[in-house]
């Protein structure tokens, strides 16, 4: 077997584990192409039968169009049970990524996933976390427990021995899965060009009207962006190598319109990918902070 | 694609782990540019008067930056161009061996430090324990911090040979020692000017070459632990599981433990992918010729020998804050399958510095330590060092949930063999004595509401009132406690007899006087309940009440449901109930009134009442 097959076969593996064993699994669909690659997993993983779990995709209303139009195309196209939550008590705030900083991350996003897990009473929430994302992912578990308020502790985590998963939890804890731990960012996309799948277009290189703020590319994707004295939207070759909302979301300039060009550019990348996501910059540590009260 | 190799480094605290990692990596350009960036940014304010600190490539948390010290396992990806790796950074104080034993599950291959102006460390010894314990047969010992000693030859000798002692123990297939410096970079990827001396490979050239395939397994037969059966609707039935080893074709015939069934493969799946063979690793779908009885936690199998069994010897590594005694109950788990397990006996601990065996009643945190495991109902499994996958277990605590320890199976134990009964200054005769009676069971069966628990509760009355000390044992106060976690399977409903027994017998033995009021439907368990308890102490007393008189009265209201369908496997409606051969006695409720029923039955044992 390949890098690629065994990376395949231990995601299948855990998923199995936890559709057998956890009592309410639900699998986070972010629409981005982690998402795309568990999603086109979990088919493979239970077929013929469906994924046994519903997919969940927590909305803030601020996410690209093109992603929300590939989402409701997916599940239709699958036949998969497509929950969608939003915070609807932070957009009637008015909660948005231009005044709130990181406050609208943690109300339409932590508080988000929060609100809908106690909604429907999951016990186990797939995501599409990869340890090679970022530091303090990298020290986490495949199988990473949450208390009741959902708040990861990073000092003192389960051992995970072999692929010997320990699902067991107490009433009101929950476990959050990560299936892609072992994958890195060129592992995905070369799995996604062996496996044919498809993925939001926003991928893929195009003209696209952005404007350059603080160093990123962001895109103007609807007139809810507000502009800064002196930027002007501008017609630029940009492709997302993350997908989030868009107002958060650098892009990159690109020429790469198809899937190879994409590999061949993310061989060469000399930057990691989180850094066109604007939140993690904010300082070191960013991320467990919010991690331990319950993002992700 | 090239293959991948999973390794992890370990060693004491402060013997530059991570930073033996950081350098390799930086040196071998696997970062990217904003990392080595941000790395050389926060170098600047770190403890190194503003040299590159390597270690803050890897030491994610926060408070491991605080304290400077690496608290869980790090995973870190790269490529070069020959191979794939992914390494686990793991902790090196003792605090957090636990989380060292996390990687080293995981890993195919150990880099173990060894700080040259040390030599081998009481940590070093533990660990590589630890990597053999956890199945790891390739090792690497990197002699670090070389530029302190003046990259001195003779020492480094020295410290091969403590090194090579310490393998002694164990059955490596492959050892490399190797002098490096992770802060300077000598023999990382580059040969040093500084140890022209030492011939060998660098480090990262070394892990690129490295054949870790396990020669021994290649020609094994098949088995798969069965994750879960796969039936989207009636027509299709399969078996989801990865191959742990060997390799299966379409045709085939395999074998289902533990039920011992055969049948033939009909239909293999890789994926949504029909296939006519798959082997080791991959994840499957398996269909099978006829109907055999195959749930989560069985195993198909095909020319490999795996045992059935309920009682083995096996080394495990402590974890849990909580000690270990003997006698605690644990969930245990074991490929797929998920049982109740209890610690029989410590056979002693291992001193981790000399490797001898310490008498031991109490096993610590962090303690590796033999001993006999005894599981609830019989699992398949086999010695670890024979078939890794189903040879490893975790024990849970079953209220704190937390994995207590993780373990390896040395070899099975047959139950017979090795339990002996120890031999007790106190007896069954002392204790009836000292209460000034003797003991029994009367084993009451009949269908629900024949009037078991009615007679029962009454003649229990009737022997208090005379003195006696007595035990009543019925649906409510087993099914609830000792047995909630049985079910009304055909299975489930004989281990309920059988405990039910056991605990009737160790109550006799403490001098009670035992009535239990079960349906107890199958005259075979019944059988084996006189087997446990003794001929001579088991009353068997048929409430011979009929089923219509049962259904009249149906006081829960059960008979209703049955009837409806929603009570499967319901004694006298949708399962069986078979009569008692020669009770002791039967009462039939619709002749006999319950003082009679009394009379009758202390009338049966009153030589054992002493009247």
């Amino acid at each position: 077997m390949n890098h690629l097959e065994v990376l395949e076969a231990e995601a299948i593996y855990i998923m199995r584990e936890v559709a057998a064993e956890c009592e309410k699994p639900v699998m986070l669909y972010s629409i981005g192409k982690d998402s795309s690659v568990m999603l086109h997993i979990a088919l493979k993983a239970f077929y013929p039968e469906k994924p046994p779990f519903p997919f969940m995709h927590i909305d803030t209303t601020w996410k690209f169009k093109e992603m929300i139009e590939f989402r409701d195309r997916v599940a239709e196209k699958y036949g998969i049970e497509m929950l969608v939550y939003t915070n609807e008590d932070g957009v009637s705030k008015g909660i948005n990524p231009f005044d709130h900083g990181s406050a609208y991350t943690d109300i339409m996003k932590t508080q988000a996933l929060r609100q809908a897990l106690n909604k429907y009473g999951f016990t186990a929430a797939f995501g599409g976390g990869r340890r090679d994302e970022e530091k303090s992912r990298a020290k986490e578990r495949i199988f990473s427990f949450r208390n009741s308020e959902h708040g990861w502790d990073p000092k003192n985590q389960r051992p995970e021995l072999w692929k010997l998963y320990n699902t067991r939890i107490h009433k009101g804890e929950s476990i959050r899965v990560f299936p892609l731990s072992n994958w890195t960012e060129k592992d995905i996309w070369q799995y996604i060009e062996r496996e044919n799948i498809e993925i939001v277009p926003l991928y893929y290189a195009k003209p696209r009207p952005v404007v350059e703020r603080d160093g990123n590319i962001i895109m103007v994707d609807d007139d809810r962006m507000r502009l800064m004295p002196g930027e002007k939207v501008e017609e630029k070759m940009v492709r997302f190598r993350t997908l989030g909302c868009y107002p958060l979301t650098g892009g990159v300039l690109s020429q790469a319109d198809t899937i190879s060009a994409i590999i061949e550019e993310t061989l060469s990348a000399v930057t990691s990918e989180r850094t066109s996501r604007v939140i993690d910059h904010e300082e070191a540590g960013s991320m467990e902070r919010r991690k331990r009260e319950g993002y992700f | 694609m090239n293959s991948l190799l999973k390794f992890i480094t370990c060693g004491s605290v402060d013997d530059g782990k991570s930073t033996l990692i950081g350098h390799m990596l930086y040196d071998a350009k696997l970062i990217f540019a904003d990392q080595r960036r941000a790395l050389e940014l926060e170098s600047k304010v770190g403890s190194r008067n503003g040299l590159i600190d390597y270690s803050l490539l890897l030491d994610g948390l926060m408070s491991e930056r605080e304290q400077g010290i690496t608290i869980d396992v790090a995973y870190r990806f790269f490529t070069t161009d020959n191979r794939s790796f992914i390494v686990a950074d793991t902790p090196g104080h003792e605090e957090y061996t636990r989380n060292m034993a996390v990687g080293a599950s995981f890993a195919d291959l150990a880099v173990i430090l060894v700080d040259a102006t040390k030599g081998v460390l009481i940590q070093t010894k533990r660990h590589t324990r630890i990597c053999a314990l956890m199945g790891i047969r390739h090792i690497v010992f990197a002699v670090n911090k070389m530029d302190l000693i003046s990259y001195d030859k003779s020492r480094f000798k020295e410290i091969e040979l403590q090194i090579k002692k310490l393998c002694l123990d164990f059955e490596f297939d492959s050892i490399y020692i190797i002098p490096v410096s992770a802060t300077e970079g000598d023999m990382l990827t580059k040969r040093s000017d500084n140890m022209t001396w030492f011939k060998g490979d660098t480090l990262l050239s070394y892990l690129e070459n490295v054949d870790v395939t396990d020669d021994l397994l290649k020609d094994t037969g098949f088995y798969l632990p069965v994750q879960r059966v796969c039936r989207p609707d009636r027509t299709f039935r399969g078996f989801q599981g990865q191959i742990e080893a060997g390799m299966l074709n379409k045709g085939d015939e395999v074998k289902v433990l533990p039920s011992g069934e055969v049948a033939l493969v009909s239909e293999i799946l890789v994926g949504d992918k029909k296939v006519n063979t798959a082997s080791k690793g991959q994840a499957v779908t398996i269909c099978l010729d006829r109907e055999v009885d195959v749930s989560r936690g069985c195993v198909l199998y095909r020319n490999v020998m795996l045992s059935v069994g309920s009682l083995f010897d096996a080394s495990i590594l402590w974890m849990d804050d909580e000690k270990l005694v003997e006698g605690k109950n644990y969930y245990l788990k074991l490929g797929t399958k998920t049982v109740p397990s209890t610690v029989m006996k410590i056979k002693y601990k291992i001193d981790v510095n000399s490797g001898e065996h310490i008498p031991a009643g109490q096993i610590y945190k962090n303690e590796i330590a033999r001993c006999e495991i005894s599981v609830g109902s019989p699992v398949v499994f086999d010695e670890f060092k024979n078939n890794r996958e189903i040879g490893c277990f975790i024990l849970t605590d079953r209220v704190t949930n937390m994995t207590s320890a993780c373990g390896i199976i040395r070899h099975k134990l047959r139950r017979d063999d090795n339990i002996v009964a120890y031999e007790m200054d106190i007896t069954k005769e002392n204790r009836s004595a000292q209460k000034g009676q003797e003991p029994f069971t009367l084993w009451f069966t009949g269908l629900s509401g024949s009037g078991k628990s009615t007679i029962a509760n009454a003649v229990e009355k009737r022997l208090f009132a005379m003195n006696k000390h007595t035990m009543s044992l019925d649906g409510d106060n087993i099914r609830r406690g000792l047995n909630k976690n049985l079910g009304f399977k055909e299975q489930d409903r004989i281990e309920n007899i059988r405990r039910i027994a056991e605990v009737s017998k160790l109550m006799n033995e403490a001098g009670l006087i035992v009535l239990t009021s079960f349906i107890s439907p199958y005259a075979a368990d019944r059988e084996n309940a006189r087997l446990i308890i003794g001929e001579d102490n088991f009353y068997e007393i048929y409430i011979s009440t009929s089923l219509e008189e049962c259904e009249r009265r149906d006081v829960k209201g059960l008979y209703k449901k049955a009837r409806r369908g929603e009570i499967p496997n319901f004694t006298g409606i949708s399962g069986k109930y078979e009569e008692p051969v020669s009770p002791a006695l039967t009462i039939d409720t619709e002749k006999i009134s319950v003082d009679e029923a009394v009379e009758m039955i202390v009338s049966l044992v009153k030589e054992k009442l002493g009247i």
